[in-house]
């Protein structure tokens, strides 16, 4: 499951992902992370028996985690199957099915939000 | 060999008429051959559905009491145009609200009478002896119109080229967003199903023809604006009646960072007259071919990467200098088959039948470019060629200097043999002197990359470089990349006087 974790970051103030790893002992995959010089923002992926575990892990160091049952969510009346969005995915996330129309493969979806803009039908949203 | 219009006509009525989508031709043609598929074949339906800007409705809404001749009128706060009598409007699609901007505009206006929603008309005038009233503001469901007729000076171009951007920024175009470096292609168009492709010496396809226009039956007007099928980019002027279209086959949507537009669906019919007919019509997405165009370029003319078919468009990616870039549809293709299906349907039924054109609009015509009596002003008219610049070499506190008594905020950086390496501010000279630190050097401060222009280069675009890159100096370089001037905001200032910048 993927957790969108949040965090600031204080002087001198440990890596919380690498904390997190070392006193869990869950593998975590970051499939996305914005961090500047006062917080930070990282999409991580861990196995689903193991979401909780992390997240209060998380909690506890200060950060906030919160799990994401959705990735992107097209909404099929508003969607033409343009396919504009396609190219813009960087986990190529959309393609065509042998009838042109659109298949979302959320699994490969990282929330990085690049193509609800690009959708010229506003058929794209992110439900953070 | 032929067959008349009446005689195919005369099959239609009977119910007994062969139809096949623009799609199933070139199989059919390619097993029956070309004879065969004469006799076999009476009507070929074409169909696209895409983003067609040059959109709009006449709206008529008949006379308030006492009467109003409207001057500026409104629709959902989108302005429409007030220069028709009385109350008569057009509703340009992508006119934008005067509050949502781009996330609203005069396409959404017309989707949202079109879905049953209501609008709201606001619109005033200065009075007259004849029409007294000067204001008026009204909710209207598209039923309480007098009129509505779609109209749409230019639609369904017979193909269109692909787009890319070789910039290190993203772009926001009308071609949908393009990412830095070649990121992606995106393309637009029904490839085989075009219309005008079908018919591409406008044989068939011309003034009076009943065609399939969002889901009713409409018509051609007539050429399209910015007609030119001698390069291959043919358009049509097409009109219908907006209270008998269903909301499936037109839709609103916002470019981003460009604007509002209407996805238009639209097909037609094509009577099998002759073999030059099956010929036409059995046209493949191979045979269509668009140059891929770099959108970095801000001019008129931009360079063509390489020319590319709808096929390989199709596949979802092609190959530009040993790379493979993905390709997006901006227009629908499974939304073009339907129309082609669904305009199939109506003939088959019984329900639509066919005519020639009343008039034939040109094949061989060239769009022209804009005749500009006055150029636009260029950099080099308001550039400032008494510009300071720094050597690499030297010491910060000579930057400080030069600074301090040549009245500006920026010193290009130049090497020894003179061209053009980097640039500092102010800002980075102060930052440098208030901490003194391992930097001496103005090569050890300065912005390497350079953000440039060229005294031919046109203000505006030397403006939208200052805009998009939040700078407020270009260096103007000659082919060397030597400096020869700066061009600031004050230079603009000077330029524009009352007309102001954003
Ligand atoms: S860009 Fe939007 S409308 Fe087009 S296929 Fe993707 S989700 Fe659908
Ligand atoms: S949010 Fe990002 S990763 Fe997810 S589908 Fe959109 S572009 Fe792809």
């Amino acid at each position: 499951m993927k957790l969108l974790v949040t965090f600031s970051r204080r002087k001198g103030g440990k890596p919380i992902i690498a904390q997190v790893v070392r006193e869990t002992g869950v593998l975590i995959n970051v499939e996305r992370a914005v961090i500047d010089s006062s917080e930070g923002e990282a999409l991580i992926e861990v196995p689903d028996d193991q979401g909780r575990l992390v997240s209060e892990t998380m909690t506890a160091l200060g950060a906030h985690a919160r799990i994401l049952d959705h990735g992107i969510t097209v909404n099929e009346s508003e969607c033409v199957d343009c396919g504009a969005c396609i190219s813009i995915c960087p986990r190529e996330a959309f393609t065509f099915d042998q009838e042109y129309k659109l298949k979302l493969d959320e699994g490969k979806c990282v929330l990085c939000s690049r193509c609800v803009d690009a959708c010229p039908h506003r058929a794209l949203t992110l439900l953070l | 060999m032929h067959k008349s219009i009446d005689q195919i006509n005369q099959r239609i009525r009977e119910g007994s008429a062969r139809v096949v989508t623009a799609e199933e031709m070139p199989s059919i043609v390619a097993e029956l051959g070309e004879r065969g598929a004469f006799q076999e074949v009476d009507v070929v339906t074409t169909g696209t559905f895409g983003a067609m800007c040059s959109s709009g409705a006449f709206i008529n809404f008949g006379h308030a009491d006492p009467p109003i001749r409207m001057e500026r009128i409104w629709l959902n706060d989108v302005e429409a145009y007030g220069g028709l009598a009385a109350v008569d409007t057009y509703i340009g699609a992508i006119q934008q609200s005067e509050t949502r901007e781009e996330e609203y505009g005069g396409a959404h206006v017309i989707e949202d009478l079109v879905a049953g929603k209501s609008v709201e008309l606001r619109a005033n005038s200065r009075g007259t002896d004849c029409y007294p009233r000067r204001t008026i503001s009204t909710e209207l469901l598209l039923e309480n119109l007098n009129q509505a007729i779609m109209c749409n000076p230019r639609n369904a171009y017979q193909r269109y080229n692909a787009a890319t951007n070789t910039s290190d920024r993203a772009l926001h175009t009308y071609m949908g967003t393009l990412l830095p470096g070649s990121g992606n292609v995106t393309y637009s168009g029904a490839g085989l199903l075009n219309p005008l492709s079908n018919d591409p010496s406008l044989r068939l396809i011309g003034s009076g023809v009943p065609i399939f226009l969002c889901g009713s039956q409409g018509m051609v007007v007539g050429e399209g604006t910015q007609h030119s099928p001698a390069g291959g980019f043919g358009t049509l002027m097409v009109t219908g009646d907006l209270k008998k279209m269903p909301s499936d086959y037109l839709r609103a949507a916002t470019m981003s960072g460009y604007g509002v537009t209407l996805y238009v669906g639209l097909g037609v019919p094509l009577p099998v007259l002759d073999i030059d007919v099956v010929r036409a019509t059995a046209v493949r997405d191979e045979d269509i071919s668009v140059d891929v165009l770099d959108y970095s370029v801000p001019g008129r003319a931009r360079p063509s990467l390489r020319k590319v078919n709808y096929a390989e468009l199709r596949s979802g990616s092609i190959e530009i200098n040993g790379e493979e870039i993905r390709t997006s549809s901006l227009s629908s293709f499974r939304r073009a088959r339907k129309v082609a299906e669904e305009l199939k349907g109506w003939v088959e039924e019984g329900k639509f039948e066919l005519a020639l054109p009343t008039q034939r609009i040109d094949p061989r015509k060239a769009a022209k470019p804009m005749h500009q009596t006055a150029a636009g002003p260029r950099v080099l008219d308001i550039m400032d060629r008494k510009v300071v610049s720094i050597g690499e070499e030297e010491e910060i506190r000579a930057a400080a200097r030069k600074l301090l008594k040549g009245g500006t905020n920026h010193l290009p950086v130049v090497n020894g043999s003179g061209t053009l390496v980097g640039i500092v501010t102010t800002f980075d000279v102060s930052k440098a002197v208030a901490n003194p630190g391992k930097a001496h050097l103005v090569r050890d401060i300065m912005k390497k990359k350079v953000i440039t222009t060229t005294p031919d280069e046109a203000v505006d675009i030397a403006v939208r470089k200052l805009e998009q890159h939040n700078i407020s100096a270009l260096p103007v370089v000659d082919a060397q990349n030597r400096v020869i001037a700066i061009l600031t905001a004050m230079n603009l200032g000077k330029l524009f006087g009352g007309r102001r910048l954003k």
